[in-house]
């Protein structure tokens, strides 16, 4: 019987470039940039300084080291700051979106057009450094819940921003987050008044298409008192042989009672099979429950971009609030991630899960790094972390890097990982009953996955199996 | 239906021989009782035939059907209608024992030219098969294997048996680890699978399996060679006088 | 302060002083590591090694260089107290990290059997010491590894040839007696067992006088094919003013087996690096360890084990009890590399926090780079268990006497693994008056 090893990439399906007319900087990062940037968005002056304020910092900053990732150094000159499809100045209706945009997302399996869509999502759809469409605005308008694109939030609502941004994840919290502050042009909006529960998904779509461009959005979401929503974040880019940056920043903020569930299926180009290409995918993700009883909950599957340097955290500042964590990360060929999650306790009887799946195939390195966190006010703090990596392949590698600190008695904090090979004892039971070793790699891994799956909505947890079966289609050569 | 031919085989890395020249035949609907002691071959016999990676035949033939065995992939020996019923059958954490089962039996079907059955199908299908070893429908939904006591866990194989209908079915120490309750209920089930067109090679220790399960034929196995082979007879002659009394046939 | 610059002095002195006395390799070796240590410096909790303990509190102190400060002369009255009863081994006790033959024993030590000050075996049995020393504590990344490379000067030596054994532990006996003020003393040991050789060490520090000192130590451990080494520290510095740093670099060639105990009982700050390079198919360590940390202590344990070639094996279990205003660090490092086939690696850290101002972290570490290989670890803080507790009291006891059950329990669990009659009573002894003291002291149970 042959073992289990040698992962071959199937076709990445949503390497297609679009081809559209685009407003574009020339590449390079100046002032004059930021202002040129702030100034096509119409922000009012507090954006622009904040945006100043963060350059000034991102050049007193350096690169993060300590990541166990290797790539070539970044010219963040050579990097397109800012393109955007050219469209008609404003949009009143999707029927005025360009055929062209219209046309890529449904390629993607993101049909715009309301009436085609599952009646239960709503979707922001980010193209380069743009937002082209929202669904359902509407109807979410109504129940008083804002979705809009960042930029139309700043406009429309900038008491809400003034107040938000950067809340969470400061302007200067680290190198990509500072150069994001700085830069960015879109991303999603999200407001849910007190008391009331979201009733359908919401989600942004990611589509990097211009080459040479580094995409840097932000989403902001903040779900007042009592209140429920539940995100969902999926991104893909054409296959290009230069590696291109993304440096998105997503705060969360609960108040108190408040429950937020953010998902994301992220599935940049993640370079062939020599490692040629692919995304650079550097995020700062945090929530802060920010009150009592809140709840912020991160599910990620990450099967795409060459690095992925991200670690969903949440800041556990309300008595009781709850922190979880749930991560896929599957790593072959050439990628590499380092990825985990910094649960921060500060508030009385706070809680927090960590469940981290690890894959690593072919050449891939896949780390988890964790900070749990438990300060001295913290009494009855809880944490379990869960850290279990799989191994395909002798070329990959898997490493597990937790940071427990703990300042109360009362805590009680527990980890426990695992590093194992994919059991040749599984393969041989599945294979005995006649399922072939391919199907039976993607049962194991899927079934390894499983608890992490759970957590997805519905018509992601089934998109995401599919993925990860792609993913390791001709898994036994 | 089967036939080995001098079948010699190592185990591991190490390469140590553990089989040294096997020959068997078994025939359409007969149903054969290897015995033997603890370290004589007999499990790694039955990982040979379903095909084992540790399992590294040096020298003989297996054929089936009158194909050779060797060199097929297990997954294509089970298409094919082989079955090895598990002495420690594994646990697979995350896939529920209902999606396990019909990804098998899709499997199979595929190669037999049938149509892969949909999940309502294949429900009903398993329904009738679980009455076979009185298995609790609740097992269905749980982990393969995961948490399963040692009589589900057995249950749980023969139940593979009833729905993936192999052509030749090789049991390997079924009976071990269970109590005479749970053993009464999985022979039952195996000889409500008795079939004129399905053989079943028994691997097993003891006598005791065999008072449920009547054999045709019984063949010694010792030292990683068949001694003596006879009728049925032959198992009571040698709870009788134990293994012993067969130890000057090993270097015959 | 204590800077680079009086330790310049001193390295000049020693230079001097030796100038005509030691082998050209050693004088190189010790500039090469002087001027390592002039770059490195002291470690700073900027340094990822060094995050969460910071060395300023001990750099405050004036300390003089041991060598430059002889010893009183101490009686075998004076020490007693320092012997392990029910030891009857060899004995070799260094006092301010200077090897002191008059306290020392070790009339009875087998054929094949060397213990000796390295200072003698430096000069004596070159053709031994020479081939192994500063190749196993490597001195490139770690200012104090560093500086004692630069002052090697006397430690223990300790040498097993091919095949023979030593049934009776060797003890080592470090007393730090500070007579005239601030001291730092620099003990270099080296233990090599040649193949199939087996040995038993005891390492101890002991303290005599208040003042504030330094104990900087580093010992080489060299384990060739299938030896058998069983190695124990136990640390008991001062708790008021004694510092303590040491590194312990093992090697291992194929099938060795290298099994250790290291106890904290004592000192303001210690930091312990222990480095075993599992180096050749077969080999096996096994690590334990166990911190009671009081009032006003700071404990830091750093593991490496580095799993260079297949069938490796290594089991650790680490264990810590904070009271008072105390902070104990783990960082246990496994490494599995490419070649590493079939390494088997687990290690567990627990913490039971008994006071409201102790603070532990923990990070327990694996680096993978093989696929078939079978690793975990496991990392808790936390407190008595709550069911427990209400088990124990249903029988009768009162909280106070159920609560030290527990907690002597949970450190016994180390504690029990010594396989040295004398040492495991000993420190069970040692557990219990721990548990009273914490009473005595009034402080939160």
């Amino acid at each position: 019987m042959k073992k289990a090893e040698e992962l071959i990439n199937q076709e990445y399906k949503y390497g297609f470039v679009t081809e559209i007319e685009a407003d574009t900087v020339p590449p390079g990062l100046n002032q004059d940039v930021i202002r040129l940037i702030s100034s096509k968005k119409k922000e009012p002056p507090f954006m622009l300084e904040w945006r100043l304020k963060a350059y000034e910092r991102w050049l007193t900053m350096k690169e993060p080291t300590w990541p166990k990732v290797h790539h070539p150094p970044i010219d963040y000159q050579k990097i397109i700051y800012y393109s955007a499809p050219k469209q008609k100045k404003s949009l009143s209706s999707l029927e005025e979106v360009d055929t062209e945009l219209l046309k890529t997302f449904e390629k993607l399996g993101i049909p715009l057009e309301e009436q085609k869509r599952l009646s239960g999502v709503a979707v922001d759809a980010v193209f380069d450094s743009v937002s082209v469409a929202t669904t359902f605005k509407e109807k979410l308008k109504e129940l008083g819940i804002i979705f809009c694109s960042f930029s139309e939030a700043v406009q429309e609502h900038p008491d809400l921003i003034r107040k938000y941004l950067g809340s969470v994840v400061p302007a200067n919290d680290n190198y990509y987050a500072a150069l994001n502050s700085a830069v960015f042009s879109d991303g999603s909006f999200c407001f849910v008044p007190k008391g009331v529960r979201c009733p359908m998904e919401l989600s942004t779509y990611f589509r990097i298409n211009s080459a040479d461009t580094g995409q840097f959005e932000r989403t902001l979401i903040v779900a007042e008192e009592g209140s429920s929503v539940s995100y969902l974040e999926g991104c893909t880019a054409p296959i290009r042989d230069k590696n291109q940056l993304h440096a998105a920043v997503v705060e969360l903020v609960a108040l108190e009672g408040a429950r937020i569930k953010y998902s994301t299926i992220q599935n940049w180009y993640a370079g062939d099979k020599e490692g040629k290409g692919g995304i650079f995918n550097f995020v700062t993700k945090r929530g802060k429950c920010a009150g009592r009883n809140s709840k912020i909950s991160w599910t990620q599957v990450e099967t795409g971009a060459a690095i992925t340097w991200k670690y969903p955290s949440v800041i556990l500042q309300g008595d009781n609030s709850v922190g979880e964590f749930y991560s896929v990360a599957l790593t072959h060929n050439y990628q590499q991630a380092d990825t985990g999650t910094k649960m921060i306790h500060i508030g009385k009887n706070t809680k927090s899960t960590i469940l981290s799946k690890g894959i690593a195939a072919g050449h891939g390195s896949n780390s988890y790094r964790g900070l749990v966190k438990v300060l001295q006010k913290a009494a009855q703090a809880r944490n379990y972390t869960q850290c279990d990596s799989l191994l395909l392949g002798d070329r990959s590698s898997a490493n597990t890097f937790p940071y427990i600190e703990v300042r109360n008695r009362s805590a009680r904090v527990e980890h426990e990982a695992t590093t194992s090979k994919i059991s040749e004892d599984q393969l041989f039971y599945c294979r005995s009953r006649g399922i072939t070793g391919e199907n039976a790699v993607s049962m194991i891994v899927n079934g390894f996955c499983k608890e992490v799956f759970k957590n997805l909505p519905m018509e992601f947890a089934v998109e995401a199996t599919k993925l990860m079966n792609v993913s390791l289609e001709g898994a036994i050569a | 239906m089967l036939e080995i031919r001098n079948l010699h085989v190592t185990v591991g890395e190490a390469g140590i021989e553990i089989l040294k020249g096997i020959n068997l035949k078994v025939g359409r609907g007969e149903v054969h009782a290897i015995m033997g002691p603890n370290g004589s071959g007999k499990s790694t016999l039955a990982r040979t035939l379903a095909g084992h990676p540790d399992s590294n035949v040096t020298q003989g033939e297996i054929l089936y059907e009158g194909k050779n065995l060797i060199g097929m992939e297990p997954d294509q020996r089970a298409r094919e209608g082989v079955f090895m019923a598990f002495q420690y059958p594994v646990e697979i954490p995350g896939i529920s024992t209902a999606y396990f089962l019909r990804a098998a039996l899709n499997a199979v079907r595929t190669q037999r030219g049938l149509e892969e059955l949909d999940a309502v199908e294949f429900l009903g299908l398993l329904k009738e098969k679980m009455k076979i070893v009185e298995m609790d429908p609740g097992l269905l939904n749980r982990p393969v294997n995961e948490g399963f006591s040692g009589g589900e866990k057995k249950r749980n194989e023969i139940l593979q048996m009833a729905v993936l209908e192999p052509k030749l079915a090789i049991l390997d120490e079924t009976d071990s680890g269970l109590d005479i309750d749970a053993l009464k209920v999985v022979a039952a089930g195996v000889n409500r699978l008795k079939s004129p067109d399905r053989s079943i090679v028994l691997v097993t220790h003891y006598q005791r399996l065999l008072n449920y399960i009547t054999p045709d034929f019984v063949h010694i196995l010792l030292e990683g060679r068949i001694v003596k082979s006879g009728k049925k007879e032959l198992a009571l002659e040698l709870e009788a006088k134990g293994y012993d009394w067969l130890k000057g046939e090993v270097h015959v | 302060m204590f800077e680079i610059d009086p330790c310049r002095e001193a390295f000049r002195t020693l230079e001097k002083r030796e100038a005509s006395k030691v082998p050209p390799e050693l004088v190189s070796l010790r500039r090469t590591a002087f001027s390592r240590f002039t770059e490195l410096g002291f470690p700073t909790p900027r340094e990822e090694e060094w995050k969460y303990t910071n060395v300023s509190p001990l750099l405050k102190h004036q300390f003089k260089f041991s060598i430059e400060q002889p010893a009183n002369g101490l009686t075998a009255e004076e020490i007693h107290s320092f012997r392990l009863s029910g030891l009857a081994g060899a004995q070799l006790v260094f006092v301010n990290g200077l090897f002191s033959p008059k306290l020392s024993h070790t009339g009875e030590l087998p054929s094949g059997v060397k213990a000796a000050s390295l200072s003698e075996a430096l000069i004596h049995d070159p053709g031994l010491v020479r081939p192994e020393l500063a190749r196993t504590a490597p001195y490139g990344r770690n200012g104090f590894t560093a500086l004692n490379t630069a002052f090697i000067h006397d430690g223990a030596f300790i040498h097993l040839s091919r095949g023979s054994g030593c049934e009776k532990p060797i003890h080592l006996v470090f007393i730090t007696q500070t007579p005239s003020g601030p001291l730092i003393s620099q003990p270099r040991n080296l233990i090599v067992l040649e193949a199939g050789s087996r040995a038993a060490v005891i390492e101890s520090y002991y303290f005599l006088d208040g003042k504030a000192y330094l104990t900087n130590a580093v010992t080489e451990i060299v384990l060739k094919e299938d030896a058998s080494l069983d190695y124990y520290k136990v640390q008991r510095e001062d708790a008021r003013n004694g510092f303590h740093v040491a590194t312990t670099g093992v090697r291992q060639d194929r099938n060795s087996r290298f099994f250790s105990f290291s106890i904290s009982l004592g000192a303001k700050l210690e930091r312990e690096d222990l480095n075993v390079l599992l180096g050749a198919e077969g080999s096996e360590c096994t690590l334990n360890g166990l911190y009671l940390v009081s009032d006003g202590q700071h404990i830091d344990h750093h593991t490496v084990i580095d799993h260079l070639k297949p069938q490796g094996t290594s089991h650790q279990l680490y264990k810590g009890i904070l009271k008072g205003k105390s902070h104990a660090v783990f960082n246990g490092k496994v490494f599995v590399r490419e070649d590493a086939r079939k390494s088997d690696a687990e290690q567990v850290n627990k913490n039971l926090l008994l006071s409201d101002e102790a603070g532990v972290d923990t990070k327990p570490q694996l680096e993978i780079s093989n696929d078939d290989v079978k690793c975990t670890h496991g990392a808790a803080v936390g407190q008595l268990d709550e069911d427990a507790l209400f088990y124990l009291k249903s029988r009768g006891l009162d909280d106070e006497n159920s609560r030290d059950l527990l907690t002597h329990g949970f450190a016994a669990d180390v504690i029990n693994r010594a396989r040295i009659d004398a040492v495991r009573m000993e420190l069970d002894r040692e557990l219990w008056a721990w548990l009273q003291n914490d009473h005595l002291a009034g402080e939160t149970k």
